[in-house]
């Protein structure tokens, strides 16, 4: 069965001020399934995964060239609305960064700005993002409570219905789970492997076990470039490339 | 064993030293707040504070002053907060960080903090009364309504001394939250000025109140900004409206100081007045703080 692409970038090059931080990067990302992208730390994957909803643009100095298109628009053009972007192209940062605010706050919040006040309306999607991020039964009696108040774990999660609220189609996740224990860390990538019926789901990770575990589709980057890409399965028992071959197999990095 | 005793020596020197030049400020705070006290006290009673002076100031209380204080520094704190507010944000949010724009802007505050107040005094004699005050006289055909010493005024040329306190508050609140709850917004679909409306603004209050504070002490303190601009020697009515002139404790202690007929008679009243501003600055500050308090515990309860 072919697979539709839902984001394809064609010669992305990306710099911060002087440094030349991704070459010439090509790759198609297909919908519904879930596209992972490994390699040592510095190597590149993070600016790729921030470079597909425009996150670098916070970053004075940053520059990129080449060719990102989502549903085969280009993101990058002039007349591109960054607000909208970012609504079909959600993210899961690194480190969990729930609002101040309540647990039903920090869920609703990406509706609210939309302006949508219906109350009824919101608490189904609170209910419903947060049951899909598997933490109702976790956290259905405190909604009113601060988000900080929870666990890491929960507080990624948080994040996550937050970002799920917004039915976003494609859903960027830097190193999710990096900064979890075991257990909560399990949670997170049953939780990958239920939403890849409905997103589209990009993972950043550096855990080599958790790409083979649940991604389709593994990238391979080194110092800025794209080395390989391909199934995931083909990625880590038989690559192409001596360097990833090298990396895979934990000769280095 | 020598020398050794020799740095012994050197070390409890030094210690005393550092000690005694803190004991000299805290004597003198001392026996400042202690004398004012000591003579203040006393006058201080009911009719003090609710009724307006008498026979050139030699007896009566000082109400139009204390009501004249507390209308400037909350008619102040009006023109100051938003336009400090609204300075940081453009400064830390929107400019960009080494533009020679915001360079200057930064270079002009900083140097703003450093003027004396007396000059922002004639600044507001000069700016707003006679340029600003006699042109609207002018513009709507009117007698001198606001081309004159107004309460309006003293409180706008207050609010300029005080807007680099305001701006650099705000912006260091503004600093203080962190680049990821910034983005978490925005990868959430917020613009630019959501994210500042709903994230940032909300987590920086409390930080951008203690600059309210700062500049209430300050504003409630400052003299010579107002002599000019607004202070009346004294009123026999109350000021209604912003252009009205008004009496102020501050001026009122230099007038008293300076140009009393009976200085027997005034000097306990002059005791009074000054114990009595430096408590209507303590409550001032306390409403604030009480404020800003109020609106953290509510951060930490709910939204």
């Amino acid at each position: 069965m072919e697979l539709i692409s839902k984001i394809s970038v064609e010669k992305l090059n990306f710099y911060y001020g002087k440094i030349y931080a991704l070459k010439d990067v090509s790759v198609n990302i297909k919908a519904n399934q879930v596209t992972a992208f490994i390699g040592p730390s510095g190597c590149g994957k993070s600016t790729f995964l921030r470079c597909l909803n425009r996150m670098n643009d916070l970053i004075p100095g940053a520059k990129a060239s080449g060719e990102v298109c989502f549903d085969g628009m280009d993101i990058y053009s002039k007349d591109i609305d960054l607000a909208e972007l970012r609504r079909k192209v959600g993210m899961v940062f690194q480190k969990s960064n729930p609002f101040p605010k309540s647990i039903f706050e920090n869920v609703a919040y990406g509706l609210r700005i939309q302006g949508i006040i219906d109350k009824t309306r919101l608490e189904e999607t609170v209910e419903k993002t947060l049951k899909d991020a598997a933490l109702w039964d976790e956290v259905k009696d405190k909604l009113d409570e601060s988000a900080m108040k929870l666990s890491g774990g929960q507080q990624q999660r948080v994040c996550i219905a937050r970002a799920l609220a917004v039915e976003p189609e494609v859903l960027l996740m830097d190193e999710p789970a990096s900064a979890l224990d075991p257990i909560s860390t399990a949670k997170i990538e049953e939780l990958i492997l239920d939403l890849k019926k409905n997103y589209t789901i990009v993972i950043v990770t550096h855990n080599m076990q958790q790409a083979a575990r649940i991604s389709n589709y593994t990238g391979f980057f080194f110092l800025g470039e794209l080395i390989e890409f391909d199934d995931t399965s083909k990625i880590f028992t038989n690559p192409s490339n001596q360097k990833t071959e090298d990396y895979v197999t934990g000769r280095f990095g | 064993m020598n020398s050794k005793i020799k740095t012994n020596i050197i070390s409890s020197f030094f210690t005393g030293l550092t000690l005694f030049a803190t004991l000299i400020i805290f004597t003198i705070l001392i026996i400042i707040v202690g004398n004012i006290i000591i003579h203040g006290h006393k006058i201080i009673s009911w009719e003090f504070i609710t009724k307006a002076p008498r026979e050139g100031m030699t007896a009566g209380g000082i109400f139009p002053a204390i009501f004249g204080t507390v209308a400037l520094v909350i008619l102040m704190i009006i023109a100051v907060l938003p336009v400090g507010v609204m300075t940081a944000i453009y400064l830390h949010e929107y400019s960009k960080p080494d533009s020679i724009f915001t360079n200057i802007i930064r270079f002009a505050v900083n140097n703003l903090a450093g003027v004396p107040s007396i000059v922002f005094g004639l600044f507001g004699l000069g700016f707003f009364i006679q340029f600003v005050g006699a042109g609207i006289d002018k513009f709507f055909g009117l007698e001198v309504v606001w081309g004159q010493p107004c309460l309006m005024w003293a409180a706008l040329t207050l609010a300029l001394l005080n807007l680099p306190v305001v701006i650099v508050a705000s912006e260091e609140a503004l600093r203080a939250i962190p680049k990821e709850t910034r983005e978490a917004s925005l990868a959430l679909g917020a613009t630019k000025w959501q994210t500042i409306r709903w994230v940032v603004l909300p987590q920086a209050t409390p930080g951008i109140l203690t600059g309210a504070i700062l500049s209430i002490s300050r504003g409630a303190g400052e003299v010579a900004p107002i002599m000019f601009t607004g202070a009346a020697y004294f009123l026999p009515y109350l000021p209604h409206k912003p252009t009205d002139q008004f009496m102020e404790l501050g001026y009122h202690v230099y007038v008293m100081a300076t140009q009393s007929p009976d200085v027997q008679a005034t000097e306990p009243i002059l005791y009074g007045t000054v114990l009595t501003l430096l408590i209507l600055t303590l409550l001032l500050n306390f409403v604030a703080i009480f404020i800003r308090s109020k609106i953290r515990r509510q951060m930490k309860k709910s939204i």
